[in-house]
């Protein structure tokens, strides 16, 4: 008797929850989607429970690129003739952005410059450019598809960032990767600043991922980051880190900024920029 | 059915409004893979004359236009400023488009998931083989139909029984299910840098990601005139014949009522425009 119970009574629960999922999902959906027609996207914006939906809706297309795409997968790479002249800088482009000795520095080819690679590694190294410039280096031309809907084509320098973690060792408890940054976010906005940025290990140990020190055949110019940025080529050009002075080897989400993951999540941006 | 037509209609006002919230930020379209960031093939953007005063342009193949007031210079909450599209028809109204992304993501969802309920729903269903399939015989009569003044195009069609769609409606309606909405799609789905990695042959197919993002904005205009001239269809044809609170009633509810059915108004299957069961046949 017991057991026929709980087999039927599941069954109603079933349907009626199905059924009342149903009508409020429906109603939800009419009443967000008449409030947001008859002006009340903003206040809908800015409410923190629909925030959060817009959040979980981030994490959701996360998860279906990566369950859904080859994470081997390269960007496609162009030819000589398909690069673009000017290049487009994004981000901080000048000195403004930049601490005052920077640009002294970048005069003398960053000779005292260097990469710091810590966190959960077996050898913490210490880089110079020199030391950068030794190793197996990778050449590709790609697409950069700026956030704001542009696309500008260029050809990359720099060792694999896989090259240089299989170099320093990674703990198996390592999950992601932060990049440090010299640029500042301008003093206005929130005092000083730096940029920082951070990406996961599926894309950290990709094949194109690589640390740039020379674009389009010559030292990186100081408005893309000199002396040497990330590229993250399946991923939007804001998570292309610039002016890079440390990476931090991580075994949990960093939780610096405002702990979104970097600079531009932290102004609402997605974290994975793969859309 | 009658689900997916009204979630589709809000889905695609909130595609289109935090569509060109995230054109703002770059309100400039090019063709092939790169932004030549000189010749593009519209530009909206502001400047100011030899007296200072502001005014918005808006350039397309390089023919500019004084667009003050609408397109490059607007005013958001009462103060005038330099926006390509203006406050109210962005989502949000002021420039962020973060949050603007957030929602066409989001948005985007819905408007693919009813896509596909409905062109499953339909196949499944014989939606498209009986009731938007043209019929051999049909193909000549494209001109009378567009020929013919609108206040003589009977909602009843073929049948005195129940309203079928004309050719022009099963020709308009086919473009719209199977090649309209899937390119909007698609040319949305190739702008991601992960599928366009992972699938090449998506951006190929549009020419390059800067066609594509062209492509993706010409569409959605082709959508919001296919609704415009949609509706404006429904409300004519309800005025001029079975009333208008007839055929809005059964854009949203599935039921039309057939005129002139002595024994209800109400109780004959609907057909095409209005896809369902008659009133008559309501479950309790």
């Amino acid at each position: 008797m017991r057991k026929r119970a709980t087999r039927v009574v599941p069954g109603v629960g079933r349907r009626r929850f199905l059924a009342s999922g149903a009508a409020s999902g429906a109603g939800l959906l009419f009443t967000g989607g008449a409030a947001a027609l008859f002006g009340g996207c903003d206040r809908l914006s800015a409410a923190p429970s629909f925030r959060e939906l817009l959040q979980r809706t981030e994490a959701l297309n996360q998860r279906v690129h990566r369950t859904l795409l080859w994470r081997g997968a390269l960007a496609r790479e162009y030819a000589e003739s398909d690069v673009s002249t000017p290049f487009r800088p994004n981000g901080s482009k000048d000195a403004s952005s930049l601490p005052p000795d920077y640009p002294a520095r970048a005069a003398g080819g960053f000779a005292d410059w260097h990469l710091e690679v810590t966190g959960p590694v077996l050898r913490p190294t210490r880089y110079s450019l020199a030391d950068l410039r030794q190793l197996p280096a990778r050449t590709q031309i790609t697409r950069h598809d700026c956030v704001e809907g542009w696309s500008c084509i260029g050809r990359w320098t720099g060792p694999q960032l896989s090259t240089v973690l299989s170099h320093v060792g990674l703990h198996p408890d390592a999950r992601f990767i932060v990049f440090r940054c010299a640029d500042e976010r301008p003093r206005w906005v929130r005092g000083v600043n730096r940029y920082y940025e951070s990406i996961d290990l599926v894309d950290a140990l990709h094949a194109q991922t690589i640390l740039a020190y020379e674009m389009n055949g010559a030292p990186l110019p100081l408005a893309h980051g000199a002396p040497l940025r990330l590229r993250v080529e399946r991923q939007l050009g804001y998570k292309m880190a610039k002016f890079l002075t440390a990476i931090e080897v991580t075994d949990r989400f960093p939780t610096v900024g405002r702990g979104r993951g970097g600079t531009w999540e932290d102004d609402g941006y997605e974290w994975y920029a793969g859309i | 059915m009658r689900a997916t037509h009204v979630l589709n209609a809000i889905a695609l006002a909130l595609l289109l409004m935090s569509g060109l919230q995230i054109f703002n930020a770059h309100p400039a379209l090019y063709w092939g893979e790169r932004s030549d960031f000189e010749r593009p093939i519209l530009s909206i953007s502001n400047s100011f004359t030899a007296e200072g005063r502001p005014v918005g342009i808006t350039t397309i193949f390089g023919v500019a236009f004084q667009t003050s007031g609408v397109l490059g210079w607007s005013r958001l909450n009462g103060r005038p400023g330099p926006r390509a599209f203006p406050g109210w028809i962005t989502i949000p109204s002021i420039q962020d488009l973060a949050t603007g992304r957030l929602w066409h993501f989001l948005v985007a969802w819905l408007f693919a998931l009813t896509g596909v309920v409905y062109l499953g729903y339909s196949l499944a269903g014989g939606h498209f083989g009986r009731d938007l399939l043209p019929r051999s015989g049909e193909w000549r009569h494209v001109g009378r139909v567009l020929a013919t003044p609108l206040s003589h195009q009977t909602v009843e069609g073929s049948s005195p029984e129940a309203p079928r769609y004309n050719i022009v409606q099963k020709l308009a309606y086919l473009g719209l299910t199977l090649i309209l909405a899937p390119l909007t799609v698609m040319t949305g789905l190739a702008l991601s840098p992960a599928i366009g990695a992972a699938a090449p042959w998506l951006i190929a197919m549009f020419g390059g990601r800067q066609s594509a993002r062209t492509l993706h904005f010409a569409l959605t205009w082709l959508l919001l005139l296919f609704v415009i001239v949609h509706v404006a269809m429904v409300v004519l044809t309800g005025i001029l014949g079975g009333g208008l609170i007839n055929g809005v009633r059964s854009m949203i509810t599935g039921w039309y009522a057939v005129p002139g059915n002595a024994a209800s108004d109400v109780s004959r299957p609907v057909a095409p425009a209005t896809a369902g069961r008659a009133i008559g046949e309501l479950e309790p």
